[in-house]
């Protein structure tokens, strides 16, 4: 189809971990190994030669992009995403199938690739233009444009070693939102950046695909593949998962990772306070919705529902009492809120309980992802358990007004307080 | 139809600016643009397919990548000389002192000391041993640059296409500057010596291009094989220093025995390098059809077997930096 800009057929990648690499390095098989081997019986007689395992990174993977479409790409740490990405950018070469890609290409697999720390402001501009493929011509026809975006002003003539992280971060997003290619690959590079330069590049993002450019986007953030992709691919182990529209696959993938039931990997939790095997501990944590009672991770502004928590019976119990705590977090960290059992309730849980249960609600904040944390204590004195993220869940749309327009999450405020406007006499 | 895609691609440079030359090796691309030929023309982007697929066997050198990427190669070389000089609290005197006190104390060691004289009664050892040096300190700090120089922009490698020969060649490229500013630094030496260089001087850029090919074919075998063996980088400054001497830097090349051994010396592209230059420059024995010969012979043969090396390890550099 003569509408496609990119197009996988049977993609496969595969790394060679631990052993030696015998695909490649010819040099080193034939110096390297005939040196060592002799060196390696004497240190392990009888021992069996390296043992390589094959990693495949990405296995058949069947792909298109058409011409002006915002491919998003998700899945797990792991799955393949940044693979493909260096697949199609031409970094990394398949181990079998074909990737085919039509026209400029422009990977922003990073942001600031290339950047030199003793250089100035300005010279990196024109380093990083070249690196991300501009010309000479076109690195001065959209110098004051990059200048302008990039919000760095005086500190042009700088060096961006003296510079604060955030200019870092807009100067070299700059660069590369003024790179003008027909497909443009881009890992991750939004989550970069205070609030206000972040929707500035959202806009621009926005705009990029809407030029008739074509844009591979990889992202774990589901706010941004929601807002700006067409289509969704999940990928999990290097294979495709699913494709489809970005809100279908976008829940999807939050119900496999855990949103409103349990996080599949309860391991990561307790490492903030270091939690010992004595007393209580949190075995799931979910979201329930009233009036059946059903596991629910996507709320309206407005509504409420119960946090539910079941403890792990106590294999030694601390025969102490205790408090259970949460916190409410944005998709950005950011703490919003936070409650106590006590004494803000004045509940207190002991060894016989077996779970809890905290009414949460009316939800005052606006459009967007947002998690638990969960932590049981004494306070000022003993940390039982302490589950970052333990349970995520979206507020859907926000429209506290009741005006039909729905409120953006993270790129305004933090939450709604209610209010009422008058005049005076 | 065939002959459309040609046509077709030509007529949008910018987009034709990094897409490959794909056509010999891909039946699908063929088939592809002739298939959609007649759509092929309104669409607005490049009615061509870039295919990447694993290659086997040896890659062809494909120049003409190279020459479309000449401008990032262009940007390379500059931020080296630039942070180099930034870097450094002495900048740009730096690369005046350094030849010029390397050549004193070699005057003072290897002349005065160890009694090794210049051919040429009419030419000071100072000049005549600056007149090695020029070359030399250019192919020694190529060597030295180029050597990590994959490794050192393994971020660069990891995170965007290019064709990985920008690398290498922009670390040689690099020390044009400084051989620059030693060559001033040499005509000033001579004329206060009151030596006037002779008309062969019109050969020296020959010679000069003899050079950077020399440290080019080395450069690629080291950045290459740094990149798989991070040893490379250590054996470098040994092997510069113990290449120097092996090298007619500090005496002539008429010193060196008739016999195997000057056979052994002809091997060494730097003696014909350095003897053209002392030859250009200062009207010294020319290096001698045998000399120039085995050199120029020795460094085809390192160039295009580094070349070919490059390009068969190109692909996994990514993977492996």
């Amino acid at each position: 189809m003569s509408d496609i800009a990119v197009r996988t057929v049977g993609l496969g990648k595969m790394y060679r971990i631990g052993g030696e690499r015998e695909a490649y390095g010819t040099l080193r098989d034939t110096l390297v190994r005939a040196a060592k081997r002799p060196l390696e019986r004497l240190r392990h007689p009888g021992a069996a030669t390296h043992i390589s395992e094959d990693l495949w990174a990405l296995r058949d993977i069947d792909l298109e992009v058409k011409q002006g479409e915002v491919l998003g790409i998700i899945g797990r740490n792991g799955s393949g995403k940044s693979t493909l990405l260096k697949v199609l950018s031409h970094i990394t070469e398949p181990t079998e199938g074909r990737a085919e890609v039509r026209g400029r290409v422009a990977s922003l697999l990073e942001v600031g690739t290339g950047f030199h720390n003793e250089l100035t402001g300005r010279e990196n501009i024109q380093l990083n233009g070249a690196i991300l493929g501009m010309t000479r011509a076109e690195i001065r026809s959209k110098f004051d444009d990059i200048v302008e975006f990039s919000e760095i002003g005086r500190f042009l003539d700088t060096p961006v070693k003296r510079y604060s992280s955030g200019m870092y971060v807009r100067l070299a997003f700059a660069v590369a939102a003024h790179v003008d290619p027909d497909v443009m690959l881009i890992d991750e590079v939004l989550a970069v950046g205070d609030l206000e330069f972040r929707r500035k590049c959202m806009g621009k993002m926005r705009d990029v695909g809407s030029g008739g450019r074509s844009v591979v986007f990889v992202s774990h953030d589901m706010s941004h593949i929601r807002q700006l992709c067409h289509r969704v691919y999940l990928l999990d182990r290097g294979g495709v998962v699913a494709v489809g529209d970005p809100e279908s696959i976008c829940s999807m993938y939050e119900s496999r990772a855990g949103s409103g039931g349990q996080m599949p990997n309860p391991s990561l939790r307790g490492l903030a306070f270091g939690q010992h095997d004595v007393g209580p501990r949190i075995d799931t944590v979910e979201l329930r919705d009233l009036p059946d009672d059903a596991l629910r991770s996507e709320y309206e502004f407005g509504e409420s529902f119960d946090l539910v928590v079941k403890l792990s019976p106590e294999t030694q119990p601390s025969r102490k009492e205790y408090s259970a705590l949460w916190f409410l977090h944005d998709g950005l960290g950011r703490q919003l809120a936070s409650g106590w059992s006590s004494p803000m309730d004045d509940v207190v849980f002991g060894e016989a309980d077996t779970g809890m249960r905290c009414r949460v609600g009316p939800l005052s904040v606006p459009t967007g992802e947002y998690s638990f944390r969960l932590v049981l204590h004494v306070p000022h004195y003993e940390n039982f358990d302490d589950w970052p993220e333990a349970v995520r869940f979206r507020v859907r749309r926000c429209d506290p007004f009741e005006s039909g327009y729905d409120y953006p999450g993270l790129h305004s405020v933090a939450f709604f307080l209610p209010h009422k406007w008058g005049k005076t006499a | 139809m065939v002959s459309f895609d040609a046509s077709g691609s030509h007529g949008a440079p910018l987009h034709g600016r990094i897409r490959k030359r794909v056509g010999a090796e891909g039946n699908t691309i063929r088939s592809t643009v002739t298939n959609n030929a007649a759509t092929a023309i309104d669409s607005p982007i490049g009615d061509r397919f870039t295919v990447y697929e694993r290659k086997r066997g040896w890659a062809a050198l494909d120049l003409r990548e190279l020459w479309a990427y000449r401008e990032l190669l262009f940007f390379l070389t500059w931020r080296d000389i630039l942070v180099r000089y930034k870097q450094a609290v002495l900048g740009v005197a730096w690369a005046i002192l350094q030849p010029l006190l390397t050549m004193v104390v070699f005057t003072v060691v290897f002349n005065r000391v160890l009694g090794v004289q210049s051919p040429d009664a009419a030419i000071p050892y100072a000049v005549f041993s600056f007149a090695g040096l020029l070359p030399w300190q250019f192919f020694a700090g190529a060597l030295a640059r180029s050597g990590v120089s994959l490794v050192g922009n393994a971020n660069l490698l990891t995170k965007v296409y290019f064709p990985r020969l920008v690398i290498p060649l922009s670390a040689v490229l690099a020390g044009l500057v400084d051989f620059g500013i030693s060559f001033l630094v040499l005509l000033g030496l001579m004329a206060g010596y009151g030596i006037a260089p002779t008309w062969y001087i019109v050969f020296l850029p020959l010679f000069v291009l003899l050079a950077l090919a020399t440290a080019l074919a080395v450069s690629l075998w080291l950045s290459a094989l740094n990149v798989l063996y991070r040893d490379v980088q250590y054996v470098i400054p040994f092997l510069v220093q113990l290449w120097m001497f092996v090298s007619p830097v500090i005496y002539p090349i008429d010193q060196i025995p008739e016999g195997p051994l000057r056979v052994a010396f002809a091997l060494n592209p730097m003696t014909g390098v350095i003897g053209g230059f002392r030859w250009a420059l200062l009207g010294q024995t020319f290096p001698g059809g045998y000399y120039l010969w085995v050199s120029f012979a020795v460094v085809v043969v390192l160039l295009v077997s580094g070349l070919f090396y490059f390009k068969r390890m190109e692909r996994v550099f990514a993977d492996v930096v």
